[in-house]
């Protein structure tokens, strides 16, 4: 059942024995320590779980570990370098966008994917990347406002 | 005692003074067993020697700021910088007792109290620098937690270096917190306190509490409600590696060391029920509930309503009905309990520690000072989480694993235990008199309170009556729900004002009078005016009778005292249903504003909320079964639906801070019936309003 299985977990190696059919939020959490995934729904519904592989945003309550080997995971607890936040992490602190801040890893992360690829992503481009993300606090306006100025900080100002 | 006298009393007998007007204000928060906030302000702030303030309060923050705000207060009141205040809240063992966090109750119950406490401590401060400075009271002056001599900066001592972390033994009576005007922080845009942990990831919540050796518990659950537990085969689980079984009572729990293998285990448990499920569906529930709306009971009858009834020329009635809603909190409930030395410690997601301390001790059998509850951070709830049920899952079984336990939920679990918001059905009888004016109003709730019906429109015979708060406390209101309900976000009020602010609207078109000026002709209220012309200014409000086509309405409300109007404008397409939200306005007059930017945050996340109440959400139901177990069916409002917002905050500091957290949140049902019947001519009496319904009121034109 349980393999060996490595990938790179927000910049550093990652080795664990687990069972590959494991999905990767049980093993982020449960093994690694890396408590900043959430699980909102279990099931790839809410986006609570995202994080990137290979700068692609991912599921990771609905991804198997199998899926990541060899490849690159960023967690929440990657993005800050030294105590500095990432930009987006620094606009969503500025525009005070999250409430209860159990969505906010997962928008971040999702936002994140979008801006690496696209900094100048329009407005429309934001609301249709960030759909399946959900925040019952209602926070997602301010989450738009924040992706456009991070967007802006990351080089992608007209 | 009139409101206003008591916000001016401070100090020891004004902690207590105040405690007496929140038991008559709040009785639905009483606890069971009488309590009180303490007198002493120690039991709410601490100073190190280091000048770190930490303020330890028994409230809770679940997203909605409050972390922040009664910082700001602290902050005031004893005049250091904000970032020097550390909240502890939450905490049975260190924090002074608290009824609870919901009823948008942390600023205007507990604020005053945080602010007798506050100002009472820098007093005494003063005097201790006095003292320590050989000078008279008059010439100190305090800065950032620094008292010096006036016109001798120099000759200074710091709040730490009188205080170094001890207990403050002096006390002082009578003193007054700060006037509105000599306000510095609050009143200004603060960064919320939670912020950078928030954004880290590093924020924990309870599923995040790590312990050696803990076992994750997945329970057994029925199928429905009304089936009970018959026979059990836990052999399967039972020979998974590492899986424990445990049986307390009714309960059924696998354990295992990771809560994915818990979970799978329990799959393998083979159970059987028994019992008779509720026979409503979600489609009876209505004629249900509207049958029972007679036997209310009544609460406010004023004037002649046979004769006013008499009188009246145009006789307009309807029924409106409002569905079960789910909490929907993205952080499932969760608890971890531990059992050690005799004391158990559950760290949990709850909005009422203390309740749940005495929930806890009374299933264990335990006396309560065995107990603590350690709140981390919340991860919403609105009202879900009032109780703590899975508290009491964790402990119970710790206790019997002689190990720590840790329960979280999944989203079916979420969405079968919920404590619903109760749907209900309101009948509203009306007419007007040959002037155009209301002739006389008789508003009949079933199903839940008649809470937030009246907003002092003049009404020369009315009455309103109610069968009940339909599980606003947490209980099941007596045989009209076939499953619990419960508070949701400003319980009763959203029901209400939706019959309520759509019912003015019929009145408004069958008087052929614009909804705006139909609604100001019958009021007197300043507070309630001035919100509505705020909201018509920044709107662009034009006045015309409706449906005008143009998808614009307008609905007020109110709730802890603060009052909101609300305008939106949407666009329906005829041939889906669907209906865009395109603009929202909303003005409210809350009081003396905390943290305006707070404020709007909580404004912001109701409107959106308030969409999904209004067109997407009502939980299915049939034969005792919760039909929508996960977002897939059960659409919650996504990025695309967010409206172009735009929040006013009116400003009036005459009058103590008011609710935030709730009241923005109750026009959202009204205000978009009204702008669909606006835009298309017809209306819809039923929330939500889904395209099948909007499609259906369109053929039946």
């Amino acid at each position: 059942m349980a393999q060996p299985i490595h990938f790179t977990l927000n910049g550093k190696p990652a080795h664990v024995s687990a069972d590959p059919k494991r999905m990767l939020v049980w093993v982020l959490r449960e093994d690694l320590g890396q408590t900043g995934t959430k699980v909102g729904c279990g099931a790839g519904l809410c986006g609570a779980c995202t994080v990137l592989v290979d700068g692609e945003p991912t599921l990771s309550c609905s991804t198997p570990l199998a899926d990541v080997a060899g490849k690159s995971v960023v967690t929440i607890e990657g993005l800050a370098k030294d105590g500095i936040l990432h930009p987006v992490q620094q606009a969503f602190l500025e525009h005070n966008a999250f409430q209860c801040g159990y969505c906010t890893p997962g928008m971040i992360l999702r936002a994140c994917a979008l801006l690496m690829r696209k900094p100048r992503a329009t407005r429309a481009e934001i609301l249709e990347h960030m759909e399946g993300n959900l925040c019952r606090c209602g926070a997602q306006v301010r989450i738009v406002t924040a992706i456009e100025a991070a967007g802006k900080a990351m080089g992608g100002a007209q | 005692m009139r409101r206003r006298d008591f916000f001016q009393t401070t100090g020891a007998t004004g902690l207590f003074i105040l405690f007496r007007n929140y038991l008559e204000a709040a009785p639905q928060l009483v606890p069971t067993r009488p309590t009180s906030y303490p007198m002493d302000f120690n039991a709410y702030l601490r100073i190190g020697g280091d000048g770190r303030v930490s303020c330890l309060v028994g409230k809770v923050e679940m997203g909605q700021g409050n972390m922040t705000s009664l910082a700001m207060l602290a902050a005031e009141e004893l005049d250091v910088p904000l970032d020097v205040v550390d909240m502890l809240m939450g905490d049975t063992d260190l924090c002074p007792w608290d009824g609870g966090t919901g009823g948008s109750l942390s600023i205007w119950q507990f604020g005053p109290v945080l602010c007798g406490a506050a100002a009472e401590a820098r007093a005494v401060l003063l005097q201790m620098a006095g003292d320590h400075l050989h000078v008279p009271l008059d010439r100190l002056e305090v800065k950032a937690g620094v008292v010096s001599v006036k016109g001798a900066p120099a000759r200074q001592v710091t709040y730490g270096q009188l205080v170094q972390g001890k207990r403050i033994e002096r006390h002082l009576a009578d003193v007054k917190p700060k006037p509105v005007s000599a306000h510095t922080l609050v009143g200004t845009s603060a960064p919320r306190k939670d912020g950078r942990e928030k954004v880290l990831g590093a924020a924990r919540y309870t599923a995040d509490q790590r312990m050696p050796g803990t076992l994750h518990a997945c329970i057994v659950r029925p199928p429905a409600h009304g089936a009970t537990l018959k026979s059990v085969d836990t052999s399967a689980a039972e020979r998974v590696p590492g899986v424990r079984v445990l049986r307390d009572g009714n309960m059924v729990a696998v354990l295992h060391a990771s809560p994915d293998l818990a979970r799978k285990a329990l799959g393998l448990v083979k159970v059987t029920f028994e019992g008779t499920p509720p026979a409503l569906d979600d489609i009876t529930i209505r004629r249900h509930l509207a049958s029972k709306s007679a036997s209310g009971k009544v609460s406010v009858q004023e004037g002649d309503l046979k004769a006013a009834e008499a009188r009246a020329i145009a006789p307009v009635d309807a029924e409106y009905f409002n569905a079960y809603v789910a909490h929907a909190a993205l952080e499932p409930h969760a608890a971890l309990a531990q059992w050690k030395d005799g004391r158990m410690t559950v760290w949990a997601g709850v909005q009422s520690p203390f309740r749940v301390k005495t929930q806890v001790a009374e299933a264990l059998k335990l006396p309560a000072q065995q107990v603590r509850i350690i709140t981390p951070h919340i991860g919403g709830a609105f009202g879900g989480k009032a109780t703590g049920p899975q508290a009491v899952e964790a402990a119970r079984l710790a206790l019997k694993a002689g190990a720590p336990v840790q329960v979280v939920w999944d989203r079916r679990e979420e969405f079968f235990l919920d404590t619903f918001r109760p749907a209900a059905v309101v009948k509203i009888r009306s007419g007007l008199d040959p002037a155009g004016h209301i002739a006389y109003w008789d508003h009949a709730v079933a199903g839940t309170s008649d809470r937030e019906a009246q907003i002092g429109y003049e009404l020369p015979a009315k009455r309103f009556s109610s069968t009940g708060d339909g599980g606003d406390l947490g209980t099941s209101a007596g045989g009209l729900h076939p499953f619990p309900t419960g508070a949701w976000r400003a319980p009763g009020a959203n029901t209400n004002v939706f019959a309520r602010e759509s019912h003015m609207d019929l009145l408004a078109a069958k008087a052929h009078v614009d909804p705006l000026a139909f609604r100001l002709r019958h009021l007197t209220d300043k507070r309630v005016i001035c919100v509505l012309e705020a909201a018509a200014e920044r709107f662009g409000w034009v006045a015309g009778a409706t449906p005008s086509g143009r998808g614009v309405g307008v609905a007020c409300g109110s709730w802890r005292g603060t009052l909101v109007a609300a305008m939106a404008e949407v666009a329906v397409d005829r041939q889906t249903g669907q209906v865009r939200v395109k603009r929202v306005v909303l003005a409210q007059d809350m009081g003396v504003v905390i943290n305006p930017d707070g404020a709007r945050q909580q404004m912001e996340g109701a409107i959106t909320m308030g969409i999904g109440y209004a067109l997407s959400e009502g939980i299915r139901f049939k034969d005792g079964r919760i039909l929508d177990e996960n977002f897939d069916t059960y659409q919650i409002p996504r990025f695309s639906w967010i409206p172009v917002m735009d929040t006013v905050l009116i400003s009036n500091p005459d009058l103590q801070a008011q609710g935030g957290g709730e009241p923005p949140i109750v026009c959202m049902g009204a205000v978009l019936a009204n702008a669909i019947h606006d835009a298309v001519g017809v209306r819809v009496f039923e929330l939500p309003m889904t395209p099948e319904r909007i499609l259906e009121a369109i053929k039946k034109g």
